[in-house]
């Protein structure tokens, strides 16, 4: 199937299931010869826990492995070995209640279903000894920002661990999802995380069109990239307006973010909102490029691409930005991987991943777009990283218009979802991959709904990475990996 | 060399604040909605079936844009057309049945300013904004609100980092369970008098989320919202509007 994410499908019958201790077997060899985690979910199969989990060998092909476990007997950890996997153990136990053996902190992802009236009562942990203290933040910050909760463990004014707790954001995103009709999902998607709205909407229609069997054109693909493209431009002005803001460079600040303004009334002139709702819909796009509004496109991408240097150089070249930014929240690379960070933090730490680089067909395809690598990992980088994408993406996003400026495509009928099939679609987001799976059952039913946030398995990392920074510091690393915090809470 | 290259960011930013925004409509938004007062084809429900927040009731038709959220669905099933999407943004209103679009009405309800709070906060207005599920489109534009565009704070209007320093609550979200607690210590924390503002579809009525898992609105059903917002997002100049006509300023 041809499409510019990375999508795929398979019958469940040829999914490979074993018992759990042959599936603990084979997913550790795998992960030893270089096997990369995307997803690990599970769900409840009458009185067993069904498993499932998605790996990206490194020929970038995708592996699928399951097990069906009895919740009381569960499987030995596999996260002491593999760090990358904490976070899905943490959510397959809160989740499932399978039991994960010898695990040493499965401290709720999000406090969802019977944990939540426990949520106050979880304990931190606790640093002892001179010149030691902890600080306190949150759920409610001293911003305009959703709520989370960090306990920070200093020594001096040197934070020695921070322990984030989120949950705050729990919705019932997922439950809802199987509660609605499977094809009119597309405004609750949009919702997940209101800032990556196009991605996750990208993610579900693939995964429907997967499973329906809807091949779409090339301009519709080239159209939705657009829409992808755009909001990642303006979710890096609005990071870098929050960067230079709290660190006080305030040229930057208000530059910035009157261009995100620019790029955030483009994406409304195609489709009517500035957050991108309503672009997306399975089988199709509902954006409209008429002549004079492709004009109109295109003079605000010539007034970014002429005005972004201008100030991008300011900001490089400002003594507080770099005095305040280099060497601040440093995440090596050995870090990064052994955590198994995604998108642009992983890549702000010499990790060459990017989805938009391994599709076999469509816009990427047609046009690749160059991946851009800081190996820094320190919010410089991660700051310089955005600036750098933010250039491939305008450039990008200016000769795919020349190619493809009609997108009058009907939008096409999405048919009967094929019964017993897995669908798996991972789009490269702002942030980093947002992926989405769908399971149907024997008559085409929905019979799971995953969906992942790059943020559920970046926020370990901004936990990682003020260790050894001061206290003080803590915003401006929280900015530069700028997570989602209903992205993780669902 | 340093302030040279401030010089030309200065140059190439201009002038960008909107100089009025009682008047400014942003061109291509899918805002406040009209319905035509033709008839609809006989037995068609087609609408109503589209609306993911059961926003559109019929005989007669009406749209409830605390329920609202955009998405275009009820527009493209319509055989007739009677629904059109307009760019306006004022869709604030101090009543709650206010936010109810009618057949053959296309000018918003006019909202009555409050006197006694206009009184005391119409020349200073000190915000605290809690999200409480909110899906990060409502707190951004809020943001917004503070930047060079729509430059909130000519109006003696703020967002403020304690609530002890706030004169409203702004919410946002559907208001989650696990927020409970701090949504009430952050209103506990405001001195009287005070007032909350519920902005979005999701605050308003729970919208895509009203009776999901993890939703309690206990403290919206025992401290009423004063001024509604509308939208998903509400674009920032529906915010401004329905502040300044809620305070009765210009």
């Amino acid at each position: 199937m041809s499409t510019s994410v990375i999508v795929h499908r398979m019958n469940v019958c040829d999914i490979p299931t074993h018992n759990p201790n042959a599936w603990r077997d084979d997913l550790t060899k795998r992960f030893r010869d270089g096997h990369r985690i995307l997803t690990l979910f599970g769900r409840r199969d009458h009185d067993r826990v069904l498993i499932t989990a998605v790996l990206q060998a490194q020929d970038r092909s995708i592996v699928l492995s399951r097990s069906t476990v009895t919740p009381e007997f569960g499987y030995h950890e596999l996260t002491s070995e593999f760090p990358a996997l904490h976070c899905f153990e943490r959510e397959l136990h809160e989740q499932t209640g399978v039991r994960i053996a010898a695990h040493a902190w499965l401290k709720p992802i999000r406090y969802e279903g019977k944990t939540q009236s426990a949520m106050n009562e979880y304990p931190f942990y606790k640093i002892e000894g001179k010149e030691v203290h902890e600080v306190a933040v949150g759920p409610v910050h001293a911003g305009v920002i959703e709520p989370g909760s960090f306990r920070f463990m200093c020594l001096g004014e040197q934070v020695h661990h921070l322990e984030i707790q989120l949950g705050y954001q729990h919705r019932g995103v997922e439950r809802r999802l199987l509660e609605r009709e499977p094809t009119r999902l597309t405004p609750l998607v949009e919702t997940i995380a209101g800032d990556t709205s196009i991605a996750h909407a990208w993610a579900y229609c693939s995964t429907l069109e997967s499973v329906s069997d809807c091949e779409l054109d090339i301009e519709v693909e080239a159209a939705r990239a657009i829409a992808l493209e755009l909001e990642r431009v303006a979710m890096h002005l609005a990071g870098l307006s929050g960067l230079a803001a709290d660190v006080g460079f305030l040229q930057g600040a208000t530059t910035y973010g009157r261009l995100r303004t620019t790029a955030i009334n483009t994406t409304m002139r195609l489709c009517g909102s500035r957050f991108g709702r309503g672009a997306l819909r399975p089988g199709g796009v509902a954006m409209r490029l008429p002549p004079d509004l492709l004009n109109e496109v295109r003079g605000n991408l010539n007034l970014l691409r002429r005005d972004l240097p201008i100030i991008n150089e300011c900001f490089l070249a400002s003594q507080t930005v770099q005095h305040r930014l280099r060497s601040v929240g440093v995440l090596t690379e050995a870090q990064a991987a052994e955590l198994g960070l995604v998108g642009m933090a992983a890549r702000a730490s010499g990790i060459p991943i990017d989805a938009r680089q391994e599709v076999k067909s469509g816009a990427y395809k047609v046009l690749p777009i160059p991946v851009a690598i800081i190996r820094d990992g320190d919010c410089w980088g991660r700051a310089r990283l955005r600036i750098a994408e933010m250039d491939a993406s305008l450039l990008w996003l200016s000769t795919i218009l020349a190619l493809y400026p009609n997108w009058d495509c009907p939008r096409k009928r999405i048919g009967s979802l094929a019964p017993n099939q897995i669908a798996f679609a991972l789009v490269e987001g702002w942030r980093g991959e947002v992926i989405h799976c769908l399971e149907t059952g024997a008559t085409g039913e929905v019979v799971h709904y995953k969906v992942q946030d790059p943020s559920f398995r970046n926020w370990m990392g901004l936990a990682i990475a003020v260790r050894g920074n001061e206290i003080s510091d803590f915003p401006i690393c929280n900015k530069s990996f700028d997570l989602s915090y209903c992205g993780n809470d669902l | 060399m340093t302030s040279f290259k401030a010089l030309r960011v200065r140059l190439s930013q201009g002038t960008q604040y909107i100089t009025d925004l009682r008047k400014a409509v942003p061109s291509g938004f899918r805002g406040r909605p009209i319905l035509g007062s033709g008839p609809c084809a006989s037995d068609c429900e087609a609408c109503r079936d589209a609306c993911p927040t059961e926003a559109i009731r019929l005989y007669p038709v009406t749209i409830d844009l605390g329920r609202c959220v955009f998405c275009n669905a009820c527009v493209e099933v319509c055989p007739e057309k009677k629904i059109v999407f307009t760019p306006d943004t004022m869709m604030g209103a101090a009543e709650r049945e206010h936010l109810v679009v009618r057949e053959g009405i296309t000018e918003p309800a006019r909202m009555k300013p409050s006197q006694s709070l206009s009184k005391i906060f119409g020349r200073s207005l000190k915000l605290r904004q809690v999200s409480a599920g909110g899906c990060n489109g409502c707190e951004l534009e809020l943001n917004a609100l503070a930047n060079v565009n729509f430059d909130l704070q000519r109006f003696g209007i703020e967002w403020v980092a304690s609530p002890r320093h706030a004169d409203a609550l702004v919410l946002t979200g559907p208001l989650t369970r696990n927020m409970r607690d701090a949504v009430r210590l952050a209103w506990d924390a405001i001195p009287e008098p005070r007032f909350v503002v519920a902005v979005g579809a999701c605050a308003i009525s729970g919208g895509l989320y009203e009776g999901a898992s993890g939703v309690d609105r206990d403290f919206l059903e025992s401290v009423g919202p004063s001024l509604y917002v509308a939208g998903c997002p509400p674009h920032p100049l529906t915010f401004v509007n329905a502040i300044l006509d809620f305070l009765g300023i210009g």
